[in-house]
């Protein structure tokens, strides 16, 4: 583990808290999966964990995230609660979304989480525009744009570094890098280096162990304190793994990545096993508070799942709602 | 009452609106210092600053992506997409993003921003610069789409636009930037989904979009000669669609011509011609006839340009035949 920057016991404490939420949560996705109680597929963000976790905690309710398709994990860490979660995951009313986003867009907007995006790429345009809302009115307010390394294929994402870095703007480009761009090696899909393409544009960039929660905080908080001062943009590339396939129906995945990995990963790198380690050798929580908060959590995702299971769906007459702002039922 | 340009007005529009509202800002290419290739924006730079009239590199999806973030996060941006043609460059920004922002967070995000660009050929600036593709945004649920045909509804339209909530696209017909109508000193606006009547007539209506109401204006007046009474209508918004002033208007006349410069299939002209023909049937004496552009790329030579747009010669014959009880099986 990196050199913990200065926090008290209680922020290492919603850490772990939130990075056991994260993987808790998903458990419970894949199981609705797989007995069919779920509507759709989605794309698990398990062993990603310390990535968002160490990146939101850096983060005030009001700085803004843009999430992925893979954006459970972004959507928990920026302060997201079970019941609304598992509820949009079920097309349910009392979702997040009331239902119409799903998987792929779930958020919890009222924490400054501006939607998990379905296209690849799709919101680096969004976040790099909060940030631009952040300058023009004069807010100290920060902006994490999430993405995958498949993502930086995508042209938008230049277009929109060369406005950041010509204006300033307070984004910061978070490069989830887990090897694989849905079904095929990054290796095959990345020309030259990541890193290399950001600092073309004159920002700052800096790789850092993804599965190293207090190693990502770190760097994020430093960041982002500068990011509020104007020093921005700046690009992260964070280096991490994904335990699933690229959604949860790529169960059999043997021809593009080795089973040897994927165990040497969640058996060596596991960013929550890490952390747990270094919170027990710390003092800072004994093994059986840890099971305690595994449990507790355990529990808390268990009703969350029945609560939605059980919840209404929405009434069909809220098809043509929220197409236009001020129009109750578009086709009215 | 003093007369203005087309480009003056839609210039006064978002000069008052920034002057009331210090969130709305201008973003594109050239619009700063340059004021745009068609001098639209002259002025603006001068007096509300880069920070709120913001020149971009030429990148269409990266400055149209920044201006929907911004959007959903307190700001009012007025995208300028320099024509109307580089649309298909921000469609994903457009379309999968600002239109269904609102709906896919179940209401809770609001994308309020203008996209103005343009439409109309006959510039001879051949296939890439001269297309009308109002009808593209208009398919996809979420978006306005407003069609000023004069300095006055371009002005009215813009100032409502920018006060909207939601996505709002609006095309200017190029060709029009320098055409002069009375444009009064004192505020107003203009609702969307409010046909205006600019004619009033008995024995057909012409329906027309942007640049093609002074199509059907000119048609009008040549039919009046011949005793064929035409009325005219300007949808002005075609998303939303003011159809009971259509319908009523047809279940009156009996005939409508529905006129606009987008390519005729699967176009604006089908879709208005294909409400009246469900909602107002039993009251026709013709089928509704469509008339938009020819179904080809915009050629370059002013020999084929000309003739791939409505006239108002084409507009009066076929409103003969019309009215003469000839089938006209097509336009």
């Amino acid at each position: 583990m990196a050199d913990a920057p200065k926090h008290n016991a209680e922020d290492y404490l919603r850490m772990y808290r939130q990075m056991v939420r994260i993987r808790t949560f998903e458990d419970n996705a894949n199981q609705l999966y797989l007995s069919a109680k779920m509507p759709g597929l989605t794309h698990m963000y398990s062993g990603e964990e310390a990535v968002a976790v160490g990146i939101c905690e850096a983060l005030r309710t009001t700085d803004k995230i843009t999430s992925t398709h893979r954006g459970h994990g972004h959507c928990v860490a920026k302060g997201a609660e079970f019941k609304e979660m598992f509820c949009e995951l079920l097309g349910k009313e009392e979702g997040y979304c009331r239902g119409k986003g799903g998987s792929m867009h779930i958020a919890d907007q009222s924490n400054g989480n501006l939607g998990a995006n379905a296209i690849v790429g799709g919101s680096m345009g969004i976040a790099t525009g909060a940030a631009f809302t952040a300058k023009l009115l004069g807010k100290d307010d920060v902006t994490v744009c999430f993405f995958g390394d498949g993502a930086t294929a995508q042209g938008l994402w230049y277009e929109v570094m060369n406005m950041a870095a010509l204006w300033k703007l307070p984004v910061i480009y978070a490069c989830e890098n887990n090897g694989y761009s849905e079904y095929t090696k990054t290796d095959e899909i990345a020309a030259g280096s990541i890193m290399a393409r950001a600092e073309a544009f004159g920002i700052e960039s800096h790789q850092v162990d993804g599965q190293d929660v207090l190693a990502v905080n770190a760097l994020t908080e430093k960041l982002v304190e500068r990011a509020r001062k104007g020093e921005g943009p700046f690009f992260m590339e964070l280096m991490t793994y994904r335990y699933h396939g690229h959604h949860v129906g790529d169960i059999n995945r043997e021809y593009y990545r080795s089973k040897d990995e994927e165990k040497d990963w969640k058996e060596n790198r596991d960013p929550i096993i890490r952390f747990r380690s270094w919170l027990v050798a710390e003092g800072i929580a004994s093994e059986e508070e840890v099971e305690a908060m595994n449990a507790e959590i355990k529990d808390d995702a268990k009703a969350a799942v029945d609560y939605a299971l059980s919840a209404k769906y929405p009434d069909q007459s809220e098809v043509d709602m929220h197409v236009f702002t001020d129009v109750t039922h578009a086709l009215a | 009452m003093r007369e203005i340009t087309l480009s003056q007005a839609v210039n006064e529009a978002l000069a008052e609106e920034m002057r009331r509202d210090e969130t709305v800002f201008i973003i594109g290419e050239d619009v700063a210092e340059a004021g745009t290739p068609f001098k639209v924006l002259s002025g603006l730079v001068e007096e509300f600053g880069t920070s709120r009239v913001v020149d971009t590199p030429i990148a269409e999806p990266g400055f149209m992506g920044i201006a929907v973030g911004a959007a959903m996060t307190g700001t009012r941006p007025v995208v300028d997409l320099m024509f109307g043609d580089f649309i298909y460059l921000i469609m994903d920004q457009l379309c999968n993003q600002a239109a269904k922002t609102h709906y896919m967070s179940g209401g809770k995000l609001n994308v309020p921003l203008v996209l103005r660009t343009n439409l109309g050929a006959t510039r001879r600036s051949a296939a890439q610069h001269s297309q009308s593709l109002h009808a593209l945004v208009a398919h996809i649920p979420g978006l306005k789409v407003a069609l000023p045909s004069s300095a006055y509804e371009a002005k009215g339209l813009m100032k409502t636009a920018i006060r909207d909530d939601n996505p709002v696209v609006i095309f200017e017909d190029k060709l029009m930037y320098q055409d002069k109508a009375p444009v009064p000193e004192e505020e107003y606006l203009i609702p969307f989904g409010e046909a205006k009547v600019l004619r009033e007539g008995s024995d057909i209506t012409l329906i027309g979009t942007s640049s093609m109401v002074q199509v059907c204006q000119k048609a009008a007046e040549a039919l009046e000669a011949e005793g064929i009474f035409a009325e005219v209508i300007d949808p002005r918004t075609i998303v939303p669609l003011d159809e009971a002033t259509l319908l009523a208007s047809a279940k009156k006349t009996s005939r409508v011509i529905v006129v606009d410069e987008g390519h005729q299939s699967f176009g604006v002209t089908g879709e208005i011609a294909s409400r009246i023909n469900e909602k107002a049937f039993y009251h026709l004496d013709a089928p509704v006839l469509r008339m938009g552009a020819m179904d080809v790329p915009v050629p370059f030579s002013p020999a084929l340009e000309d003739i791939t747009v409505p006239t108002p010669e084409g507009v009066v014959e076929n409103a003969r035949r019309l009215v003469r009880g000839e089938m006209i099986h097509a336009a």
